[in-house]
């Protein structure tokens, strides 16, 4: 299998991992660890960057696991931006998952700020995935401010309803000069198989693994599904067909 | 549309509680059945007809609340500035016509408070006060927001109504959240559970949470004072008041909290007495009601202080509840400067925050104590 690159970074693991919703820190270590995951995003707003011996930050001090800090809770640009600065400093690196939602019920990310806050950012010296809606204009437009990966969502984040924008995801996938991320929605490993099987470079899953009755196992579900998917679409599926090969093919008069 | 009230003045309170006691099993199955719920689902949900139904809706409650919020119990604590109040409130030992002493800390006061919150480890703080403008009024709030905003990542008040410029200017300092409770969405009875004081104003609370949202205020939390009147019939006003909400203020969290009223100490401190309430829930509806408002919304936050009990409160965290207090005091100074003197209420769960960290954790859950960053404000 080839390996994924964002940002001049080699990644052997294509399963990025959120770390909200586990029932401890020490049960989000153990999965994190089984997943294989070397990208696990954390909300700045969750971890007490002045204190050296944070929870969550403490179980997340493993070589393999590279931090992807988050800016969810902030409603705009100018608040994402500010919380990046904060965030670069603390946890030092100058990766950043950007999530702008004004809208706290269903967390959609607002497509404006993302973009006028991908922009700055990347001006600042910031290695930009925006967590996008599945619009491929969008991520068009992402991709030239300078982001190093799009992040559209499968479903509404935490929904665990799979690949509802598959249509657009293949489209953006189609287009996309940078990594996509399939992000939000993933909620089986048969969803997170299904977007490595359309192409997808990566998948971030969290509310799955977290909420799950054995995340352990679960994030090592996720492992092997993401693999799967993966090794299927490097070997290039056999397209499904839908109608049965016609016995008089209707060009054979040209050879006649 | 200006504010809730039209939507209120379009229905007849009697009517509605009508339509909720006329709800059948039939009703309460198709609001279990659907994905999405409406306001005539939750009538079902809250109505004695959905009680046989109690386990299914605790079972699609859990699991709703756990997708959403994952397996997390936040933690706050309340705060008490001052028991001073101009309001009769019939239930409250705070009253104007309680006999008690008065207190408001000052600054030096607050900062004895705080250091002992820290201590508990709390993150997240609830400023609670009474309605005194002269002593207690914007201005004082605001210092009071300034000198503890340093110690705390999201700053909750739970004071009198205020107007929208003021709200504006307690969020510049700091301000995230502000919880104000109807007490009843019942019109005609307001009036003699507050008799007296700027409170008496039953337009004036109702149309706050409308001030809140053009304020611009992070987080709202509704509530109604549950033993004043029919609590099916109040909680679903609650109900519908979150849905305007939501339509209209779609940039602004919001929580619901579940007061239930307890006995009060009455009268000085030579001759007091406790006040008890007639209009009691049980702890089954109580359940029920938790239950409904999840599966109405999946996303609002739903809030239990220790007015409840050990043993519910242990059972709740893995029905619906996804923030609660623990160690209050429910007096000014109660945590240091001046712990003997008169609580608001009587709080039924003494155990400290370490212990319910402890409780939560026994039940496969994480009590969290940061959700929020002073960058955000």
């Amino acid at each position: 299998m080839s390996l994924l690159k964002i940002a001049g970074k080699t990644f052997n693991s294509r399963l990025f991992t959120g770390t909200g919703k586990f029932s401890s820190s020490e049960l989000m270590e153990k999965a994190l660890l089984a997943s294989g995951s070397e990208l696990v995003t954390v909300a700045l707003k969750r971890v007490d960057v002045s204190n050296n011996e944070d929870d969550v930050l403490h179980h997340l001090a493993h070589p393999q696991f590279n931090l992807l800090p988050n800016t969810s809770g902030v409603r705009n640009a100018k608040e994402a931006i500010f919380a990046a600065q904060l965030a670069r400093e603390a946890l030092e690196t100058n990766w950043l998952k950007l999530e702008i939602h004004p809208d706290p019920k269903y967390l959609f990310p607002d497509p404006i700020e993302t973009l006028i806050a991908a922009e700055e950012l990347v001006k600042l010296g910031f290695i930009v995935l925006p967590y996008i809606h599945a619009d491929p204009v969008l991520c068009k437009r992402l991709e030239e401010v300078g982001t190093a990966a799009v992040m559209p969502l499968g479903a509404p984040i935490g929904s665990n309803k799979g690949l509802r924008t598959r249509d657009l995801l293949e489209i953006i996938i189609e287009q996309s000069k940078v990594p996509v991320v399939v992000d939000a929605g993933i909620g089986a490993p048969s969803h997170a198989a299904e977007a490595m099987e359309i192409g997808a470079d990566a998948i971030l899953v969290n509310t799955a693994i977290a909420v799950s009755e054995n995340p352990v196992q679960m994030a090592m579900a996720f492992k092997l599904a993401v693999e799967a998917g993966r090794m299927a679409y490097e070997a290039r599926l056999a397209k499904p067909k839908n109608f049965a090969e016609a016995s008089s093919p209707l060009t054979s008069f040209l050879e006649e | 549309m200006n504010s809730f009230i039209e939507i209120f003045n379009s229905l007849n309170r009697e009517e509605t509680k009508q339509s909720i006691y006329s709800k059948t099993a039939l009703d309460v199955e198709s609001a279990l059945a659907k994905t999405k719920r409406g306001l005539e689902d939750f009538k079902a949900l809250i109505s004695p007809a959905a009680s046989p139904y109690l386990e299914q809706m605790a079972q699609l409650s859990h699991r709703l609340t756990q997708k959403r919020f994952g397996k997390t119990i936040q933690m706050y604590a309340p705060l008490y500035l001052s028991n001073e109040c101009q309001n009769i409130c019939t239930y409250c030992a705070f009253s104007l016509d309680n006999k008690i002493k008065r207190k408001t800390l000052n600054p030096e006061e607050i900062l004895r408070e705080v250091a002992v919150l820290k201590q508990m480890n709390y993150d997240h703080v609830l400023l609670v006060t009474g309605e005194a403008n002269q002593t207690v009024g914007v201005s004082y709030l605001k210092e009071a927001i300034h000198l503890i905003k340093p110690f705390f990542s999201h700053i909750a008040i739970e004071v009198q109504p205020l107007d929208q410029d003021e709200y504006e200017y307690l969020q510049e300092e700091g301000l995230n959240t502000v919880l104000v409770y109807q007490e009843t969405y019942n019109q005609e009875n307001y009036k003699l559970h507050h008799p007296k004081g700027k409170k008496s104003n039953f337009t004036y609370r109702l149309e706050t949470p409308d001030r809140l949202g053009k304020a611009g205020i992070h987080k709202i939390g509704l509530g109604v004072l549950i033993g004043l009147e029919d609590w099916r019939t109040d909680c679903f006003y609650t109900a519908l008041h979150l849905d305007y909400l939501e339509k209209n203020y779609w940039k602004t969290k919001y929580s619901i909290s579940f007061p239930r009223l307890r006995p009060i100490e009455i009268g000085n401190n030579e001759v007091s007495s406790l006040k008890t309430f007639n209009a009691f829930m049980s702890d089954k509806e109580l359940v029920q009601l938790i239950c409904a408002y999840r599966i109405l919304n999946e996303e609002v936050e739903l809030s239990l202080s220790t007015r409840e009990n050990e043993k519910f409160r242990n059972g709740v965290v893995r029905l619906g509840i996804t923030s609660m207090s623990a160690g209050s005091k429910t007096n000014p100074g109660g945590y240091a400067v001046e712990p003997q003197s008169l609580e608001q209420f009587e709080i039924s769960d003494e155990r400290s925050p370490e212990e319910i960290a402890g409780m939560i954790k026994q039940q496969g859950y994480e009590a969290v104590w940061k959700d929020w960053d002073r960058v955000y404000s």
